[in-house]
């Protein structure tokens, strides 16, 4: 089995040597691919120091985006599985081993780590919690499973679903419920497994200013557009 | 309709004509893009020029003033060239997403491979000065 964890990294250097650390001590034989986003700091090369690999984008395209490059990235290097975690130290990566132990069910295709399936002292501001809540209410009822936590990108992929966002149009920026809905609708098991969150370790996070206005706009229009599309057929390798 | 108007509409129209024809003989726009813009200035001409037209659609719409109509229909052709644009940025985003990606993988790919066969980086800025 060759597990691939991808970072996608938007000028993050004050936390990638600390998450890259806790990777290579807590998912040993995880290959590590950071994802600089066009990074205005020291990001690749605060990555290349410590050895892991690095696909630079020479602009700066937004998370989703440096996410599907490496799906892209897994699936030409023929990697099985692809972990995703963030590079602001948000996700623990002590966490890995049971998403990754989620997928040894063979009825499982993706886990998704989640910050409210036990309660590990996370608390959203409140703002944030109306629409987490909204989301998450709209993609249990939408896909029938119990979803609590439809923002997490902290998630252990199978091929065949990282096959599956590295050739359909991915969205560029937020990943978020939609993305449940669609994952539901190509016939993808989803399994979601407890995880803790923490407060950033540097930076800042891109859900700020009039954004979540817009996020919650183009979230609500990208599921509604999901259900009025034709239900992705897969090619199953 | 008064006679200013009408002026005024017919070099509107030409004037649209004439820069975009002018602009696609400097190259600064491809032919693709101007189809709408060429439409959007013939029927100004159309509609300002031949007046029983104008005056039919006019009462068509039921609108009191024959300039109306024809700036009515100025304004859904703006409506529609924006429209055309907003698609096009779309695929040029799309596009230029699956550019920026697909060149970020081989640059990673080459200086793989670089160091693995350990030839050294190419440094274009020195070595093209000697050349
Ligand atoms: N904000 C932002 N983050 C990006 C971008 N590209 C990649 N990322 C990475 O995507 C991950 C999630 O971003 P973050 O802003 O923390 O989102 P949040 O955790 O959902 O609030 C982080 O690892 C970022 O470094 C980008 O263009 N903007
Ligand atoms: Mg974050």
């Amino acid at each position: 089995m060759k597990v691939l964890a991808i970072i996608p990294a938007y000028n993050e250097e004050a936390s990638l040597p600390v998450v890259l650390r806790e990777m290579s001590n807590h998912a040993g034989g995880v290959d590590c691919l950071v994802i600089n986003d066009g990074s205005k700091d020291r990001t690749a090369e605060t990555a290349r120091a410590v050895g892991v690999g690095v696909v630079s984008h020479p602009v700066n395209l937004g998370a989703g985006a440096a996410a599907q490059t490496g799906f892209r990235y897994a699936l030409r290097r023929g990697y099985d599985i692809v972990i995703q975690i963030d590079a602001d130290g948000q996700h623990d990566p002590r966490d890995i081993p049971s998403l990754l132990r989620a997928l040894e069910n063979e009825g499982v295709d993706a886990a998704i780590g989640s910050r409210f399936l036990e309660d590990r002292g996370y608390r959203p501001t409140r703002m944030r919690s109306v629409g987490m809540s909204f989301f998450n209410g709209l993609a249990t009822i939408l896909t029938g499973q119990r979803v609590t936590d439809s923002t997490s990108c902290f998630r252990a992929l199978k091929r065949p679903v990282f096959k599956f966002f590295a050739e359909m149009d991915y969205p560029t920026d937020f990943q978020d419920a939609d993305l449940r809905v669609l994952m539901k609708r190509a016939g993808f098991r989803v399994q979601e497994v407890a995880v803790s969150m923490r407060p950033r370790l540097g930076g800042r996070s891109f859900i700020n200013g009039i954004v979540p206005a817009y996020y919650v706009f183009k979230v609500s229009l990208s599921i509604l557009v999901t259900l009025l599309r034709e239900a992705p057929r897969l090619r199953r390798e | 309709m008064n006679i200013r108007v009408q002026i005024l509409a017919v070099m509107i129209g030409l004037g649209i004509l004439v820069t975009i024809l002018e602009l696609i003989r400097k190259r600064k726009l491809r032919e693709e893009y101007s189809v709408l813009w060429f439409a959007t200035a013939i029927g100004i001409l159309v509609l300002s020029l031949w007046f029983p037209l104008l005056e039919w659609l006019t009462a068509l719409l039921g609108v009191v003033w024959p300039a109306t109509t024809l700036f009515l229909f100025g304004l859904i052709f703006l409506v529609l060239i924006s429209l055309h644009f907003s698609i096009k940025v779309s695929r040029l985003t799309d596009q230029v997403k699956d550019l920026a990606q697909e060149a970020a993988l081989l640059s990673e790919e080459v200086s793989r491979f670089r160091a693995q066969s350990a030839v050294p980086e190419a440094r274009p800025d020195t070595s093209s000065s000697n050349s």
